[in-house]
């Protein structure tokens, strides 16, 4: 049985701990508020974008020589894979869960006999995937804990896929990202980027009575070519919002949890603690009596 | 009859209210989108979105290119960024310049597109100090 000082230390370093998870925990949920009011500020733009380039697709429809990235390469044999991830640990199965999702995908890729290529996003999906997967990683961005993420994170990121896939090295795109749902659930999700898959919004207008005839200038064909990369830019811009959102919600989760498993803890320590200072009390009172009944 | 103006930047919106007339810099040069207006969608240079009551500018906002969607009720401007005029850094963009300037010396002069995004680049810039310097 452990003795008093050994019992009086461990309480002692548990409670340090619980103070830092409780502190975390307190931390995450002012970084999700943050995080979530930027996610939602971003959400506007997407959406209007994604109505525009609707009424384009619409307009440029059945035309030939479509951009590659809204048709693709015409190929489906080389898959990059964006894994988003944080870039600290503590955060309860987040990261584990996009890990898994990615293997997953990766595996079955593989089965059917394409290639796969992976471009980590986050330290977490770097060192993961560099144990196993380590000769297909082709490139990656850390970054996504930093306090604000910037757009030129996601923009960049656009123009290297962009690149990749005028240059012909990659036929199909897909995001494996946390979608935050709440700040208890993140559902781990793959998105397809490339080919882009575009809702067509063409009919609405069809529709209503006076046909809008849009205007274009300069040409569709040159308004498509610079919108579709912004809005691959776009696109990565609020799955990295959702990650960052995601990630201070699962870390609030789970420090919660681990600040009252600290608190359970200490309460049962306690208990052994005075149960054995009472035992050994007695047994000295024992030893007392005894002897001076001897005498 | 006023018009419905957003300019939304891909962080946040930055003005959705009513106007009577807004000039957008356009690629091809300027356009203003009032009631009424025919739909239109146009790609925009870096420059300077007016915004018009009555015949009086009320409110002048930069945009660092973009695109615009223009309907008779509505203009909606999808900006690459966007501060108004009066928050602009000037030093923030000299400084943006001389590294613009210097990624033209560096550049590939056969690479055409190369070329053409810096071009566009170096013009939001100059844009934005000429913006900056005349409020």
């Amino acid at each position: 049985m452990a003795s008093l000082k050994e019992l009086r230390a461990r309480i002692g370093s548990i409670k340090s701990t619980r103070k830092i998870t409780s502190a975390m925990k307190m931390v995450a949920a002012a970084k999700l508020r943050r995080a979530q009011a930027s996610a939602e500020a971003a959400r506007p733009y997407a959406a209007a974008m994604r109505r525009m380039l609707g009424e384009l697709a619409g307009a440029t429809r059945g035309e030939d020589g479509a951009p590659r990235l809204l048709a693709g390469t015409g190929q489906d044999k080389v898959h990059l894979l964006v894994p988003m991830t944080s870039d600290r640990g503590l955060c309860g199965g987040f990261n584990a869960n996009v890990h898994r999702l990615t293997v997953q995908s990766i595996r079955r890729l593989q089965s059917e006999g394409k290639t796969v290529r992976l471009l980590p996003v986050g330290r977490r999906a770097l060192n993961f995937f560099m144990r196993d997967y380590a000769d297909l990683i082709i490139d990656h961005v850390t970054g996504t804990s930093a306090k604000e993420i910037p757009f030129s994170v996601a923009s960049g990121l656009g123009d290297k896929i962009n690149a990749l896939l005028e240059a012909g090295e990659i036929d199909v795109c897909t995001l494996v990202f946390n979608k935050f749902r709440n700040a208890m659930t993140q559902v781990p999700t793959c998105q397809q980027l490339v080919p882009m898959i575009v809702e067509d919004a063409s009919h609405e207008l069809e529709a209503s009575n006076d046909v809008a005839q849009y205007e274009f200038e300069p040409d569709e064909a040159t308004l498509l070519a610079m919108l579709l990369p912004r809005n691959l830019q776009v696109q990565i811009y609020a799955s990295l919002l959702e990650t960052v959102a995601g990630e201070n919600g699962a870390r609030m989760t789970a420090m919660d949890n681990a600040t009252r498993n600290a608190g359970r803890t200490i309460d049962s320590l306690t208990q052994v603690y005075n149960r054995t200072r009472q035992t050994n009390i007695t047994n000295e009172l024992i030893e007392i009596i005894s002897g001076a009944q001897a005498v | 009859m006023p018009i419905q103006i957003e300019i939304i930047s891909p962080e946040k919106v930055l003005v959705s209210r009513e106007v009577d007339m807004a000039v957008l810099p356009g690629m091809e040069g300027d356009i203003a989108a009032m009631p009424e207006h025919s739909p239109m969608m146009l790609l925009l240079r870096g420059g300077v979105v007016a915004l018009y009551e009555g015949d009086k500018v009320t409110d002048r906002y930069f945009v660092g290119g973009g695109f615009a969607d223009i309907t008779p009720t509505r203009c909606t401007v999808l900006a690459d960024k966007a501060v108004p005029v009066a928050d602009i850094s000037i030093d923030t963009a000299t400084a943006q310049l001389e590294a613009l300037s210097e990624a033209w010396d560096k550049a590939d002069k056969t690479d055409t597109s190369r070329l053409v995004v810096l071009q566009d680049q170096i013009q939001a810039v100059r844009a934005e100090i000429e913006a900056g310097a005349a409020s």
